[in-house]
């Protein structure tokens, strides 16, 4: 990389970490408010 | 015609559909952007190889600006027209663009670093974007700092549309300001100056930036209808 | 008109009974100038060359902090209720609620920044036009200091959330008005830096009580 590599990389690098990590925690948000409210409604379905 | 999307299930079929093409798009376009960006463009005359940080660099950063416009779009139809999803749309934006915004000072700090000798500097370009950060972070603490979730959503949208004057600021500060930052070379009057080599993979990660904002966007807004649904049945149980 | 000068008197009245607001705010601007040299060490001409950008950013900061209460008090007792309710417009309570608060903390700070700017050691071609700047500055961060206080109104951590929305919205008075001080004392022209001072001003005086206005409707709803 003509000695820029240190910059390069990192900076790809670390795009790459954070815009994953963001998608994999919105993934990981939906997924939990999903069984959330399965859990509710099984239990109101129960109850009712 | 706005309101035919009102209705939450309506949504939640139709960002089901488009999930995975947002998802598909993101991903193919990005691979190939960074294909591109990487392997097949050539080094630049001045900068050399750490021309490369472009590709990631200025995408981050118009993606910074397109979310908060969106953030503020939504912000403003909330407002006046009271549409139940815009509130979840400006919320939903937040995060991602304030990692944009976090991304694009990064990786322009790295970029600067060679280029320039500094890591940062205090020139308007900066100084506009680091306030871009404060805002979101600003917009996602007031949203979140009210019990009552509505009261924060509007308090938010009107943070929101404040916040927007800056948007122009950073976009013209390379014009207006004598700025160490490089003026515009792709979005202005006369078209873009850049080499075609260049210009595709750069359009290639932008474009694959915005499928992936769209991609997050969609997952967000899932998940907060899920959790509006989640805090009415709570509610029901502890009144009924 | 009355109307206008009566929630004016209003609030001034409150703020002379609790006594301690103006003086407070003055005494936080006279500590946190005093901490630079106390901190980065008391070598003058360093001092001289931050002393117009420290004064500034105190003056932000302390004038930050009257800014919790300016609707609080009100929206607590019901009486904001009561003005939003009447035929007068929301927007001007506003206004009238920012020259109050103009005038028991900025007012305060003009008065007090040339004697902090002796403490710093800043040249004596920079006092008058830190006063003049600091008093054109002050009437844009009171405006905008009123829409951040009528969003944060029943949030949790208020004061807190309050700076953090507010401070970044202060960082263009903040840096044109260090410019000013800053051209004033190198001898070079500080026309440009004044008209955009007031270019914000102008700005903020419709715009700031109508954002203000549509929170403050907001959490009375």
């Amino acid at each position: 990389m003509g000695g820029y590599a240190v910059y390069v990389w990192p900076s790809y690098l670390i795009t790459a970490v954070v815009l994953i990590g963001a998608l994999v925690s919105s993934i990981r948000f939906l997924k939990r408010n999903a069984e959330t409210l399965k859990a509710l409604q099984e239990e109101d379905k129960g109850e009712a | 015609m706005l309101h035919r999307f009102a209705n939450p299930a309506r949504f939640m079929r139709l960002s089901g559909v488009l999930l995975p093409w947002m998802a598909g798009a993101a991903i193919i376009l990005v691979a190939a952007g960074l294909y591109m960006g990487l392997f097949v463009a050539p080094a630049d005359f001045q900068q050399g190889e750490s021309v490369r940080i472009m590709y990631v660099h200025v995408p981050n950063a118009w993606m910074a600006l397109f979310s908060y416009t969106a953030m503020a779009v939504a912000s403003a139809v909330a407002l006046i027209w009271k549409h139940p999803l815009a509130d979840l749309a400006a919320k939903s934006s937040a995060p991602i663009g304030a990692c944009f915004t976090f991304l694009a000072l990064l990786t322009g700090s790295l970029w600067g670093k060679p280029m320039w000798g500094a890591f940062w500097v205090w020139d308007a370009r900066l100084t506009s974007m680091l306030v871009l950060f404060f805002l979101y972070l600003g917009y996602l603490a007031l949203y979140n700092a009210f019990d009552d979730p509505t009261r924060g959503a509007r308090a938010a949208a009107i943070l929101a549309l404040v916040g927007f004057v800056n948007v122009p600021i950073i976009k013209f500060s390379v014009d207006w300001w004598n700025t160490l930052h490089q003026p515009a070379s792709v979005i202005k009057m006369g078209g873009p100056s850049i080499d075609s080599t260049m210009l595709w993979p750069l359009l290639l990660m932008a474009i694959g930036f915005n499928f992936l904002y769209f991609w997050v966007l969609l997952l967000r807004m899932r998940g907060e209808i899920h959790a509006n649904k989640i805090r009415m049945i709570r509610l029901r149980q502890v009144h009924g | 008109m009355g109307r206008f000068w009566h929630i004016i008197r209003r609030d001034l009245q409150m703020a002379m009974k609790q006594g301690m607001d103006s003086f407070m705010v003055v005494m936080f601007f006279v500590i946190a100038v005093v901490l630079f040299p106390l901190g980065a060490g008391p070598e003058a001409n360093m001092l001289a060359r931050i002393s117009a950008g420290v004064i500034w950013v105190a003056a932000l900061l302390a004038s930050m902090l009257s800014l919790e209460r300016l609707f609080q008090t009100d929206y607590e007792d019901g009486s904001l209720e009561l003005l939003s309710l009447a035929p007068y417009p929301l927007e001007a309570v506003v206004l009238a609620k920012v020259c109050a608060h103009w005038l028991t903390t900025g007012l305060p700070l003009i008065a007090a920044a040339p004697l902090l700017a002796v403490l710093l050691n800043m040249q004596t071609e920079g006092f008058v036009i830190l006063a003049a700047a600091l008093a054109l500055g002050t009437l844009s961060l009171s405006l905008i200091g009123a829409v951040g206080a009528a969003l944060i109104l029943g949030s949790r951590r208020g004061g807190v959330l309050l700076s953090l929305l507010i401070l970044p919205l202060y960082i263009p008075v903040l840096i044109f008005g260090v410019s000013a001080v800053d051209a004033a004392i190198g001898g070079f022209p500080m026309k440009a830096q004044f008209l955009i001072l007031g270019g914000f001003f102008l700005a903020a005086l419709p715009l700031c009580p109508w954002a203000s206005a549509a929170a403050l409707r907001q959490a009375l709803e």
